[in-house]
């Protein structure tokens, strides 16, 4: 077990080593300086690049680059936030989008888990029905039209909800629930099919023939097995709400890392891409890493060699 | 009662000269088939038909192909046309899905980005498919080494966040084509498509095909070892007929499975791409693009962001249900 540990973290940190340095040769690719489009002469421009490092040759600044990383160094922003640490950018934004994030991927679970196991118990009745008509649907509709469909009606037509920011408790609402309901659905559908394998499996019968309740052997035998699927799902629900949060935060006016994120695309604001990039790119990597521990000490039947 | 059919039972078989004759071609194949001969692709159609979910969905695709393809030609507005006078103009007879701040058409832009997204669908789905299945046959087949080395440069790109590669990607992809564009150093096919588009596909040849790749291995890792290739080996069949009778129609039904929900998926991505405005180039627009538009009016112009809302989840829930219809249908091992 522990070298299997070793071994997946090893190749955690080596995907996080070729995630920077993607990250970095990309952002090497792109033509001009930061400093190009400002209305400096060349002069100026030299100087600026100068005092950011800018003239020296690549490698010399790739070596920088990942000596600055394994310290906690992102660089500063060049255009946004002139001379603030992306890090300080990260720490301050941050937090929110994971307050978000986190609602969401709880929304999620607590509700995509029950909704499964109902599904899969009244299995072919009016309630399956509806529930998997919604989670199907659910599946499709990109997160952008959620929010601003959502949105529109909630927000703007009844009025019953803030249409922007962070302030109140209820403005939480609309972003959580936009942002979990696609994970919601496919938790409740690979929970479904999960749960009816579970419940078909001789061991459930023998629970049964031996007096337990159908409550016992539904939560007890069935749902501790048929959990395992969803602890998969959860490396790429992360991956999805952090992502996803880009989209949740643009249309709810929301100060998260995700309007940074963008603001800096629009900007050409390169070391704060690089940097999230990188940020967030080892946290879903590590993240993936803990979820893949996680399912293989749930489930011992799973091999560990492999 | 049987016991009475002395005709069975009796020694005295009637016969005559008749029952002697050598058989007719015709009489002979009626005893060979006793069903009509149904191929692969016949008992698929079959199954998917009975779906009725999947012909429904079969229905929908076709009439959003037509809607993008032909609609645009219908119409009388082109999709950059700005009409005088017609500026923010509700849903009408004139416009039915009303007009933008500028006067264009919504109707005509709604087709034009349903168009994008079909392309974009299908066109990533068909360089994900070309790309993982030769990367992916070659190393099941080479296997040793070779696979091993391939596999790991797969399991890299599998791990590596992709929204984020991608959106990284696209930014620094943009520049560069763009210059190629304004310089016309392009072929002519391709300068029609505008650079945001190229951009989103070498994003897909890039990223995308490492997963069909995944598959196409596994497939032929496992047929290289089914005894039923071993038993057409031992009867006698050359590589041509193993290749062309078992391996391919084995593994061609998941091959047109994965490509066709690789669709939805393409079509979902450009969509978040251009909603955070790094998606096609303007003034061509994108449903994405659109509803990004949109936002910025929502409350006065609720409809700007209502069509194109709505046609891009048509389109994703269609694809979405017609390949798990034709996933069943294909292959009803996965069932």
């Amino acid at each position: 077990m522990a070298k299997y540990i070793v071994k997946r973290i090893f190749g955690a940190v080596i995907t996080i080593f070729i995630a920077a340095t993607i990250t970095f040769l990309l952002m090497k690719f792109v033509p001009g300086s930061p400093f190009t489009s400002e209305k400096t002469n060349e002069i100026a421009e030299a100087a600026l690049n100068e005092k950011y490092g800018l003239d020296k040759p690549v490698y010399v600044q790739y070596g920088k680059y990942l000596n600055q990383l394994i310290h906690g160094d992102l660089g500063v922003s060049y255009k946004i936030q002139k001379n603030v640490p992306v890090v300080d950018i990260i720490k301050q934004s941050f937090p929110v989008s994971a307050k978000i994030g986190g609602i969401a991927i709880l929304f999620a679970v607590l509700f995509g888990v029950p909704i499964g196991c109902v599904a899969a118990l009244k299995r072919g009745k009016v309630l399956d029905g509806i529930i998997r008509v919604v989670s199907t649907t659910g599946i499709a509709i990109p997160g952008f039209v959620l929010a601003t469909g959502s949105m529109l009606l909630f927000s703007i037509e009844l009025k019953w909800l803030p249409t922007y920011g962070l302030d109140k408790p209820s403005s939480y609402i609309l972003p959580v629930f936009t942002l979990g309901f696609y994970p919601m659905c496919y938790i409740a559908r690979i929970m479904r099919s999960s749960m009816l394998e579970a419940l078909g499996q001789d061991y459930i019968r023998t629970a049964r023939a031996k007096g337990m309740t159908q409550f016992i052997t539904t939560f007890k035998h069935a749902m501790k097995n048929s959990l395992i699927p969803v602890i998969t799902y959860f490396g790429p629900l992360v991956a999805y709400t952090l992502t996803g949060g880009f989209v949740v935060e643009k249309v709810f006016n929301i100060n998260g890392l995700g309007r940074y994120f963008i603001k800096s695309i629009e900007n050409r604001d390169y070391n704060i891409i690089m940097g999230t990039t990188v940020f967030l790119a080892t946290l879903i990597i590590l993240m993936n890493l803990v979820c893949d521990i996680l399912y293989k000490v749930v489930d011992p039947r799973i091999k560990l060699d492999q | 009662m049987i016991l009475k059919n002395t005709k069975i039972f009796s020694n005295q078989i009637e016969v005559c000269a008749d029952d002697f004759a050598p058989a007719t071609n015709k009489e002979k194949s009626n005893l060979v088939t006793l069903g009509e001969n149904t191929s692969y692709w016949q008992d698929a159609w079959r199954r998917l038909k009975q779906n009725k979910i999947a012909m429904v969905s079969l229905v929908i695709i076709a009439i959003v192909f037509i809607f993008a393809i032909v609609g645009p030609l219908l119409s009388p507005y082109t999709y950059d046309q700005q009409v005088r006078g017609d500026e923010n103009l509700f849903p009408c007879l004139k416009h039915p899905f009303g007009t933008d701040n500028l006067g264009r058409d919504l109707l005509v832009r709604t087709m034009i980005g349903s168009r994008i997204s079909l392309l974009i669908g299908v066109g990533a789905s068909v360089l994900v498919l070309v790309i993982g299945s030769i990367y992916g046959a070659i190393s099941g087949l080479i296997g040793g080494k070779v696979d091993t080395v391939m596999m790991r440069i797969v399991e890299v790109i599998y791990s590596l966040p992709d929204m984020l590669v991608i959106i990284l990607l696209r930014i620094v992809l943009n520049d560069p084509l763009q210059k190629a564009f304004d310089s016309g150093s392009f072929l002519g096919g391709l300068q029609i498509l505008g650079p945001g588009i190229i951009a989103m596909f070498i994003v897909y040849g890039l990223l995308y095909w490492v997963g069909m790749a995944r598959i196409v291995r596994g497939q032929v890792l496992q047929l290289k070892e089914m005894e039923f290739v071993n038993a057409a080996r031992a009867l006698g069949a050359d590589n041509k007929r193993l290749i062309k009778k078992h391996l391919l129609p084995n593994c061609v039904g998941q091959l047109v499975v994965t490509t066709m929900l690789q669709i939805p998926s393409a079509i979902f991505t450009e969509a978040f791409l251009s909603f955070l405005g790094i998606g096609v180039s303007k003034p061509l627009a994108s449903l994405g693009s659109l509803a990004s538009e949109a936002l910025n009016g929502i409350s006065s112009y609720p409809y700007r962001l209502l069509f194109p809302a709505a046609t891009i989840s048509i389109i994703i829930l269609a694809f979405n249900l017609f390949g798990d219809g034709l996933r069943d249908a294909l292959d009803p091992r996965l069932k």
